[in-house]
């Protein structure tokens, strides 16, 4: 891992910030989507050349009292943590961004940001709880987010062959569906490239508004 | 971002940046923004966080510019502590007001397609 260069922590009251080298002339990102504890920081850690910083956004869930015991409207706060690294490609003028996010429903408003522009995304699969990827799934098929499937092979889970794990994840026979290990480098860079292959050759690669599929 | 919010139970703090409720479209998580020789007028509280992180370190290793280099919004809100959703909106109006700039050799909007080839080719580079 090659670190960027930091600011001195003391100068000032936040984080150390690895500033963009000054031969970015761009940047675009790709989500790591998936399940809780499926490796997306453990991915994003794997290839990205800065260290990984994390971003906080607080949401806040009204409950609409039907099971509330007190019949009164709850109101709860959850801070939703969204990983981050950085990949400079193309000599130093594209900054990639890889951004991680759990795939749930109630994620949904930080997904619209999440996936505003994004390339493309890459959801994490565990054979022991495929369905735990399934809220992905649902929120880029909304968002009309290009995404590839990447299993990551976990000692104790069972295999299966290709095209049970595409049943099970109801996959369009063009996603790309592969196997990786989000603690080396190289393997998530393959699957990475699986995905940007993708994108690619698909044929709505000249088309690319995610708004569309919401108007 | 365009029409309602498809989820009404859930809302998101705005108080934070001074009753904008919008970022600029083209102010995402993603882009990345250098300080601009613009205004030094008062700033309100969590703009004045930011702008610092612009502002010239004693020997500052950034090397990405006379004031520190360049910053994405996501470092920005990493680095702040700060929601990614305020962040958003506070570089939008300190972008608005001249504080604020995309880099100078910043490219126009290309084709996606051509930002495609170039992550595919740049990720193969990689391995
Ligand atoms: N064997 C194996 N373990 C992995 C792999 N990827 C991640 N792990 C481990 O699985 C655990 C969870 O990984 P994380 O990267 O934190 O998962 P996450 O998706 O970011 O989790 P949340 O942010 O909590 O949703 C960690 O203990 C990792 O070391 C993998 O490819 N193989
Ligand atoms: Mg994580």
């Amino acid at each position: 891992m090659v670190f960027g260069n930091w600011s001195d922590p003391s100068a000032d009251p936040g984080r150390p910030v690895a500033y963009v080298p000054a031969s970015v002339r761009r940047s675009a990102k790709i989500v790591v989507a998936g399940g809780f504890g499926v490796g997306k920081t453990t991915l994003i850690g794997s290839v990205s050349e800065v260290a990984p910083l994390r971003m906080e956004e607080p949401i806040t869930e009204e409950s609409t009292g039907v099971d509330d015991l007190r019949g009164t409207p709850g109101k709860t706060t959850t801070t939703v943590g969204m990983d981050f690294g950085r990949i400079h490609l193309a000599g130093g003028s594209l900054a990639l961004y890889l951004f991680g996010l759990p795939g749930q429903i109630r994620f949904r408003p930080l997904w619209e940001d999440l996936t505003e522009g994004a390339l493309g995304c890459l959801v994490l699969a565990d054979t022991r709880n495929l369905d735990a990827c399934h809220g992905a799934l649902t929120l880029l098929e909304e968002r009309g987010t290009p995404y590839a499937v990447a299993i990551n092979t976990f000692p104790d889970a069972p295999a299966h062959p290709d095209a049970e794990l595409r049943e099970a994840l109801a996959l369009d026979p063009a996603t790309p569906l592969t196997r990786c290990d989000a603690r080396d480098r190289a393997s998530s860079l393959y699957a990475l490239i699986t995905l940007a292959e993708y994108l690619t050759t698909r044929p709505a690669a000249t088309h690319l508004d995610p708004l569309e599929s919401l108007r | 971002m365009t029409g309602p919010r498809r989820d009404p139970d859930m809302v998101r703090p705005y108080v934070r940046t001074g009753g904008q409720i919008r970022p600029r479209a083209d102010v995402r998580l993603e882009s990345v923004v250098i300080a601009a020789n613009g205004p030094t007028g008062a700033l309100a509280a969590d703009a004045r966080l930011v702008m610092r992180l612009f502002a010239p370190g004693d020997g500052d290793p950034g090397g990405g510019g006379p004031r520190g280099g360049g910053l994405a919004v996501a470092d920005i809100a990493a680095a702040l502590e700060m929601p990614p959703s305020t962040v958003r909106i506070l570089v939008s109006s300190l972008m608005d007001s001249g504080h604020l700039t995309s880099p100078p050799s910043a490219l126009p909007d290309e084709p996606a397609s051509d930002v495609l080839q170039e992550v595919l080719r740049g990720l193969r580079e990689l391995v």
